[in-house]
C-alpha cells in the first residue's frame, strides 16, 4: 500500500489546490501516469504517480487546497493486490493483526511476511481526544495541518453535521483574477530567489565563445530541413551544456541538508518566460540521452505546455541544473541566480558580431557570452572554469553535438 | 490572395502566438518582435504557421528582413504572386 | 504626576524599583542596600540615585569590586539577623558570586538542619538588547532557576518592579530579583497606593482563546505587541507573564493551554537546557492531551550576543517572529 502525497513542486511551494482527479478508485495506474492536476502558485501541473498499482481511495476532494505532504490518495501496489475481488472503493486497509500467525504453510524467510501496514494517522493529542469523545473515526478525517496532520478543527469539521461534504467547493482557480495568480507567481519567485541569495554563496564565471562554427553548421542544417524540423540555436547550446556536464558532473545536482548530492541523470531546467509575466523553469528530463532533434522536439513541447498549462510534476521537481537564455533580447551577459536546491545555473546572452583574434588574425565573429553561476559550497571556481571551457570547446565541433 | 487577405491571416497567426495582444492595432512599420514580445521560439512557430497557411517556406536567411507587418505582408505578397 | 484624580501616576520602571527600596528601608531598620557604586554614583543604572543622601552610608553601602566578597557579606548579614538587599551590577558579574549563591546561600537551611534561614535579597540587571555585546548581555535567570533553595523573580511590569521587593524581603530564604536592563526606562502608570505584590503566581496579561504565549520579563512586551498584531488577523493570543521562574507556577499556564490547546514559549534565554525546555516539559507532563499542535519555542539564538545592532536584534526574540510562529501554529488548524 502506498500513499500518494501532495508533492513539492519547487522549493517555494507550501500547498497546492487539487483541480481534478484523472483517476477513480479501482483504476489501475503505472509509474509516471498522470493521476491528478494540481494548481500551484505558478501553474496548473499534471501530477504523476510513482507506483504501479490500483487506486484504492481518493482522500482529497477537488477544489481543496492542501499542504505539501498531505496524503491525497492510497495506491494499492502490485505486491499487495492479491485479492482484487469485492473491492469497495471506500474500504481501508485492514489492520495486520491476524495475518502473520496464519501464514504457516511455507517456511519462507521472515522478511516477506509482513503485509503493508495502514499508514499511521498523525493527529494531535487534543484531536484524538475529541475524536474519541465524539465517536469520530480519525481515518475519515482529512488533516489540514503540517504533513496532513489532523488537528482539533479537522475533527470538529468532520463531526459537525452542519458542514457536510457537500459544502460548496472554493471557486475554481480559473475564476481567479489574473492579477491574483500573477501576484502568487511573483511571491513564489520572490521566495525562491530570496532563499537562493540568502543561502547560496554564488560564484560567477564568464566566458566568450566563438559561435561561428556552430551557427554555420546550424544554418546549413536548417537549410535542408523542412521548416517544422528546424533547430533553434539554443538547442546546440543545451546539448553542449549536457556534454560539458559529462566532464564536470558535480555542477549537476543539489545541495541538501549540508551535503552535495550529484545527480546521475541530467534533468535540465530551462527558463521559460510566460507571456502574462513571470517565468517557469521546467526540466528537459534525461537530457543526457537526447541528441539535437529530440532536444528540439522536447523543448518545443515543453515551451508549448508551459505557456498553455499542462506541465508534469516530474518536470517541475526534478531539474538538476538550470539554463537561462536571454539571447532573444539585447543583453550580452546573464548573471543568474541559482534555483535552490540546485547548485548551478548557466546563462546565455545574445550572440553579437564582435572582433575576434584567432591564429594571429582579427576577424568578425558571432560571439556568445556564457556565464556560470555556481554554489561555492558545492564546487570551486576551478571546476566551474573547466565546465565553461568544455562548453566552449564542444561548440567548436558542432557536428559532434 | 490580395495583401488585405494576407494581412488578415498574418494577424490571426500573431493572435495565436500572442493571445493577449491585438496585432491589428500595430503600426504596419512597428517591429513586432518588440511590440509583441516575440522570442525565437515564437518566431519559429510563426514561420511554421506561415508555411501551413501559405505554403511558403521562409528560409532562415530571410528572417532578418521580416520584422514588421508591412515587411511580412510584402514578402508574402511577392511570393504568392 | 498625572491622573491623580483617578489614583494613577506615571513613572519609570527605575523609579518603581527605587521606590521599593526606599519603602523597604523606611519600613524595616534591618534593611540596607549594598553593592558596587550604589552610593555616591547612584547605581550603575541610577536606580539608587539619591538614596545615600536620604539614608546615609550605613544603609547605602558602596562595596569593593568583589562580587564573591560582598554577596558573602550579605549572606553573613542575613544570618546575623539583618535583611540585606545586595545589588550585583549585572547577571554577567554574578558569575563571580555563583559560589556564594549556589553553594552557600541556597543550602544553609538544609546544611544547618533547619536552624538558619538566609533572608537575603539579591537584585541584578539582566538581558541584552542594549548593544553591550557578548560579555554584558547575558540572560541567565532561567539558569539560576535550576537551583533549589533560592527563588527567582522576574518583574516585567512597573507594578511588579514596585511590589516584588518587599515580598521578597519578607521571605525567609534567598530571593534573586532579575531586572531586565532594557526595562528601566519604560514608563507606565501605577496606582497611588501601589505596594507589595505576591511572588507565587503567574499572571494572564492578555486573555485569548487561540494560542498561549508563555513568557516573562522583557519578552512580555514583545509578546503583547505580537498579540495585538495577531488580533488584527483574528488570532486571539493569550499572554502569560510567568513573573517567578522558581518556583514555577505551572497551574496558570497549564490552565491556559487547556483552553487554547497551543503553547508558544518566548524566552530571551537560550533554548538548550533553558527555562523554555522546562516549561515545555511541564506542558507535556500536565497537558499533553490538550495539545493541538507541538509546543513551540522562540528563544535567543545560541550564540554569543553580537555587538552590531541589527545582528543583536536578529539574535533575540522579536515580535514579528512571535507573530509568525503563532500564525503558523494556529493557521495549521484554522
Amino acid at each position: 500500500m502506498a500513499e500518494f502525497r501532495m508533492p513539492s513542486l519547487g522549493s517555494d511551494m507550501e500547498a497546492g489546490t487539487l483541480i481534478e482527479w484523472r483517476v477513480k478508485p479501482g483504476d489501475r495506474v503505472q509509474r509516471r501516469d498522470v493521476i491528478a492536476v494540481v494548481e500551484t502558485e505558478k501553474a496548473a501541473i499534471e501530477i504523476e504517480v510513482y507506483e504501479d498499482g490500483i487506486v484504492e481511495a481518493l482522500l482529497v476532494q477537488p477544489g481543496r487546497k492542501v499542504a505539501v505532504g498531505t496524503v491525497m490518495a492510497i495506491i494499492r501496489t502490485e505486491a499487495a493486490t492479491e485479492p482484487p475481488v469485492a473491492f469497495e472503493p471506500s474500504s481501508r486497509p485492514e489492520p495486520v493483526k491476524k495475518a502473520a500467525p496464519e501464514k504457516k504453510a511455507a517456511p519462507e524467510p521472515p522478511t516477506i511476511q509482513a503485509p503493508p501496514e495502514a499508514p499511521r494517522i498523525k493527529a494531535s493529542p487534543y484531536a484524538r481526544r475529541l475524536a474519541a469523545e465524539r465517536g469520530v473515526d480519525l481515518r475519515r478525517v482529512e488533516g489540514t495541518g503540517p504533513a496532513g496532520a489532523i488537528g482539533a478543527a479537522d475533527v470538529q469539521r468532520t463531526a459537525s453535521p452542519t458542514t457536510p461534504e457537500a459544502k460548496p467547493a472554493p471557486p475554481p482557480p480559473a475564476g481567479k483574477p489574473a492579477s491574483d495568480s500573477r501576484a502568487a507567481m511573483r511571491r513564489a519567485i520572490a521566495a525562491a530567489m530570496a532563499r537562493s541569495k540568502r543561502e547560496i554563496p554564488h560564484y560567477y564565471l564568464q566566458t566568450r565563445i566563438d559561435m561561428r562554427r556552430t551557427l554555420d553548421w546550424l544554418a546549413a542544417e536548417n537549410l535542408r530541413r523542412p521548416i517544422q524540423e528546424r533547430i533553434l540555436p539554443v538547442v546546440p547550446l543545451i546539448r553542449a551544456v549536457v556534454l560539458a556536464l559529462g566532464e564536470v558532473p558535480e555542477l549537476n545536482g543539489f545541495w541538501i541538508d549540508g551535503s552535495h548530492r550529484i545527480a546521475e541523470a541530467i534533468h535540465l531546467g530551462f527558463v521559460i518566460n510566460l507571456r502574462q509575466g513571470g517565468l517557469i523553469a521546467p526540466a528537459l528530463l534525461n537530457a543526457e540521452e537526447k541528441r539535437l532533434d529530440e532536444l528540439m522536439a522536447d523543448l518545443r513541447d515543453l515551451i508549448t505546455r508551459a505557456r498553455s498549462g499542462g506541465l508534469r510534476s516530474s518536470e517541475m521537481t526534478d531539474a538538476t541544473i538550470t539554463v537561462t537564455s536571454l539571447g532573444d533580447l539585447g543583453v550580452e551577459t546573464v548573471f543568474g541566480i541559482i534555483y535552490p536546491p540546485q547548485v548551478a545555473l548557466v546563462g546565455f546572452g545574445k550572440i553579437i558580431d564582435q572582433p575576434w583574434c584567432e591564429n594571429g588574425m582579427i576577424g568578425v565573429r558571432p560571439i556568445l557570452t556564457a556565464t556560470l553561476s555556481a554554489d561555492h559550497r558545492a564546487t570551486d571556481g576551478h571546476r566551474g572554469g573547466l565546465f565553461l571551457d568544455a562548453l566552449g570547446r564542444r561548440l567548436q565541433e558542432p557536428s559532434k553535438l | 490572395m490580395n495583401s488585405d487577405d494576407i494581412r488578415t491571416v498574418v494577424f490571426e497567426i500573431l493572435r495565436r502566438i500572442a493571445p493577449e495582444s491585438d496585432p491589428s492595432a500595430l503600426d504596419p512599420n512597428e517591429n513586432i518582435r518588440q511590440a509583441l514580445d516575440i522570442d525565437s521560439f515564437d518566431a519559429l512557430n510563426f514561420f511554421v504557421r506561415v508555411n501551413e497557411q501559405f505554403g511558403i517556406s521562409v528560409p532562415e536567411s530571410d528572417y532578418g528582413g521580416l520584422n514588421t507587418v508591412s515587411e511580412i505582408v510584402g514578402y508574402l505578397s511577392a511570393r504568392l504572386g | 504626576m498625572t491622573g491623580t484624580e483617578i489614583g494613577l501616576r506615571t513613572l519609570t520602571y527605575r523609579d518603581a524599583v527605587r521606590e521599593a527600596i526606599r519603602e523597604a528601608l523606611q519600613k524595616d531598620e534591618r534593611d540596607f542596600l549594598m553593592g558596587e557604586d550604589v552610593g555616591h554614583y547612584g547605581g550603575c543604572f541610577a536606580v539608587s540615585k539619591g538614596l545615600l543622601e536620604e539614608f546615609g552610608p550605613e544603609r547605602i553601602r558602596d562595596t569593593p569590586l568583589s562580587e564573591s566578597g560582598f554577596v558573602g557579606a550579605g549572606i553573613g548579614a542575613a544570618l546575623g539577623g539583618m535583611r540585606p538587599i545586595v545589588e550585583v551590577m549585572t547577571v554577567n558579574f554574578s558569575m563571580l558570586a555563583a559560589d556564594q549563591i549556589i553553594n552557600n546561600a541556597s543550602v544553609y537551611l538544609y546544611m544547618s538542619g533547619g536552624q538558619f534561614n538566609v533572608p537575603l535579597v539579591i537584585r541584578m540587571a539582566t538581558g541584552g538588547g542594549r548593544q553591550l555585546a557578548a560579555q554584558h548581555s547575558r540572560c541567565l535567570e532561567g539558569w539560576y532557576a535550576h537551583i533549589p533553595g533560592i527563588k527567582i523573580l522576574s518583574p516585567a511590569t512597573i507594578e511588579d518592579a514596585r511590589g516584588m521587593l518587599w515580598t521578597a524581603l519578607e521571605d525567609p530564604d534567598p530571593v534573586l530579583i532579575f531586572e531586565n536592563s532594557g526595562l528601566y526606562n519604560m514608563e507606565g502608570t501605577l496606582a497611588a497606593d501601589a505596594g507589595p505584590v505576591d511572588i507565587h503566581r503567574a499572571r494572564v496579561r492578555r486573555a485569548g482563546r487561540d494560542v498561549s504565549i508563555i513568557t516573562y520579563s522583557a519578552g512580555l512586551f514583545k509578546s503583547l505587541e505580537a498579540a495585538q498584531i495577531l488580533a488584527a488577523e483574528g488570532i486571539e493570543a493569550e499572554v502569560i507573564d510567568l513573573r517567578t521562574l522558581r518556583p514555577l507556577d505551572e497551574g496558570t499556564f497549564l490552565d491556559s493551554v487547556a483552553r487554547t490547546h497551543r503553547a508558544l514559549i518566548v524566552d530571551e534565554g537560550w533554548r538548550s537546557g533553558g527555562i523554555s525546555a522546562e516549561i515545555a516539559s511541564r506542558i507535556m507532563e500536565g497537558a499533553f492531551y490538550e495539545l493541538d499542535a507541538p509546543v513551540a519555542r522562540l528563544c535567543s539564538l545560541e550564540a554569543p550576543m553580537p555587538y552590531a545592532k541589527h545582528m543583536e536584534t536578529a539574535v533575540m526574540p522579536q515580535a514579528d517572529r512571535i507573530v509568525d510562529l503563532a500564525r503558523r501554529m494556529v493557521g495549521a488548524h484554522g
